[in-house]
């Protein structure tokens, strides 16, 4: 060999040392971010449980509002909550993988697809508040629902569908082409290929969407005090027409007053919602690990 | 410009026939009127430089085309006695009728008992189904190395095994015709060699239409090679005639490696 070329790590540059800076410094800056958000979440949860925790008991969880801040509890909000995670998750689920199907499967390519395609793309970003309004002048006020769980539901799913619409989407789409051809190849009509293997291969994207979709609904408060979620409220909903409140609604009430104590009970009614929404993906995952493993 | 066409049917018929076969995608022309005849039992490859259109004409003997969106397909194609493109023919049922073999192994995300069944269940078989899977996974030469393990899923198997299991399902379903798009190439050489040997073993109960990009493969495994050229049908002989001695000039600069 002759020594025309320098050893590794002979030579190194000035140039060669600032370009691996920049990598460093990048490296640095990005990991910076990551702990901004970390940490903003950490202390959030700290002063949280920190403040709440005291309030969370058996009694908290079993109590109706009260104006005495020792009698107050969730039960109604989080009765309420759970009644519109699973109506909103009953109506707009299927009505949305329905549509998903439709367009990616059904279709054709003309110019009605395309604009109902956009459509659902600007829908999905549609502020809450304007789903609110069409709530209340829909649900409420021309089908005569009132201000009742089945209102704030509908309104809800209204606002999740697009999302829903668009992951599942996005799900069925990656399922490869190979695949339906395989399955077209041996006599299989559009609904056994769409029924047997896209949509076993696509659930676990369209669960994953249809998660983040819901969890998005169950913090929602806009388009609920529009359709009429009530403030204080002293009984669970019994059916489809009562009056409901939800929890981040109760939250809000109890910051807003005047007396700390409230504050307190605000705090725990966080984690109480936190907690919803944690069980709430890990149900998501669960069934998601499940689908993964039939495959 | 016309096209040599030697191949005589026995007494036993035609298998498919194409007459005047021409395919549009959306302007773009990719066949342009093809008629040839696939005799029964044999095994017919179609050979040309890549984007000739044998992959499409292939995928118009099952209908296969109607999937593309802007397809459209010209000509007949008599299969039975029958126009597979008459309006009242029911493309899923040709498809059940015409098996097909893709490119690349596609085994479905299940076990490999289930890619077999999953043709004769879509299709009401009743029967013994776990016979039938058997039947199939022997006539695809797969069954010995699988036999302990049908429950497995299918993407556990080597790229040639799981070709070989594309076979099976094709077979379980009970086809008149195998169509195969390029099956061996994506595969190594000792797969691919046996993908040949199956597809010879085969040639004793079904008709066969193979796609090659393979010249040696094609002279190997087929009785009859037809040859296409930007979408027109050149030669089409037996396969002895034309890797030895064609009678078109194209043909022969394509065989001999002049092009392609």
């Amino acid at each position: 060999m002759t020594a025309q070329h320098p050893a590794i790590g002979e030579g190194r540059s000035a140039l060669d040392r600032k370009r691996r800076a920049k990598g460093a410094v990048f490296a640095v800056l990005c990991g910076a971010a990551t702990a901004v958000g970390v940490l903003s979440l950490a202390v959030l949860l700290v002063d949280v449980v920190a403040d709440g925790i005291g309030s969370l008991d058996a009694d908290f969880m079993t109590s109706f509002a009260s104006r005495f801040p020792e009698r107050a509890g969730i039960k109604a909000a989080l009765a309420g909550s759970v009644w519109i995670l699973f109506l909103t998750a009953s109506i707009a689920f299927p009505l949305s993988v329905a549509a998903a199907i439709y367009l990616e499967e059904y279709a054709g390519e003309g110019w009605i697809s395309r604009a109902i395609q956009t459509n659902i793309a600007n829908l999905a970003g549609v502020p809450s508040i304007v789903y609110g309004i069409l709530g209340l002048a829909f649900f409420v006020r021309t089908l005569g629902f009132d201000r009742s769980v089945i209102s704030g539901a509908l309104t809800l799913s209204l606002l999740v569908m697009p999302v829903i619409i668009i992951a599942s989407q996005e799900a069925i789409r990656a399922v490869p082409s190979t695949i339906r051809e395989a399955a077209y190849g041996l006599g299989a009509t559009r609904w056994q290929v769409v029924s047997r293997q896209i949509l076993p291969m696509a659930m676990p994207g369209i669960m994953t969407g249809t998660i983040l979709a819901l969890s998005r609904a169950v913090g929602e408060t806009a388009p609920l005090i529009m359709v009429g979620a009530v403030g204080f409220i002293a009984f669970t909903p019994d059916g489809l027409r009562d009056p409901f409140t939800v929890l981040p609604l109760q939250i809000y009430n109890w910051v807003s007053r005047p007396q700390d104590e409230f504050r307190a009970l605000a705090a725990a009614g966080i984690i109480v919602l936190l907690a919803l929404l944690l069980s709430m993906n890990a149900v998501a995952i669960v069934l998601r690990n499940r689908y993964r493993t039939r495959i | 410009m016309a096209t040599t066409y030697d191949v005589r049917l026995g007494p036993e018929g035609a298998a498919l026939e194409a007459k005047n076969v021409s395919v549009f995608y959306g302007d773009k022309q990719a066949i342009d009127t093809v008629s040839l005849a696939v005799p029964k039992k044999q095994v017919v490859a179609l050979i040309g430089p890549s984007g000739c259109g044998k992959s499409t004409l292939l995928r118009c003997f099952n209908r296969m085309n109607d999937l593309v969106k802007g397809a459209r397909v010209e000509g007949d194609v008599e299969f039975r006695g029958q126009n597979l493109y008459d309006p009242n023919i029911d493309p899923v049922e040709v498809r059940r009728r015409i098996g097909m073999v893709f490119q690349k192994p596609n085994p479905f995300p299940k076990s490999i008992y289930d890619n077999v069944a999953f043709g004769p269940r879509i299709n009401r078989f009743e029967g013994n189904l776990d016979d039938l899977v058997e039947t199939s996974l022997r006539q695809a030469a797969l069954w010995d190395e699988v036999n302990d393990r049908l429950g497995e899923s299918a993407y556990a198997l080597s790229g040639g095994q799981q070709q070989r299991l594309c076979i099976a399902r094709t077979l379980a379903v009970k086809p008149e015709l195998v169509l195969m798009d390029e099956p061996a190439s994506a595969l190594d050489p000792i797969a691919t060699q046996r993908i040949e040997e199956l597809i010879y073993e085969l040639k004793e109960e079904y008709t066969i239409v193979i796609v090659t990009h393979n010249m040696q493969q094609a002279a190997r495994i087929s009785d009859y090679t037809a040859f296409l050229y930007m979408g027109k049908l050149i030669e089409y002989g037996p396969t002895d005639t034309i890797f030895t001695n064609p009678r078109e000039e194209r043909t022969e600069a394509y065989v001999t490696g002049r092009f392609g």
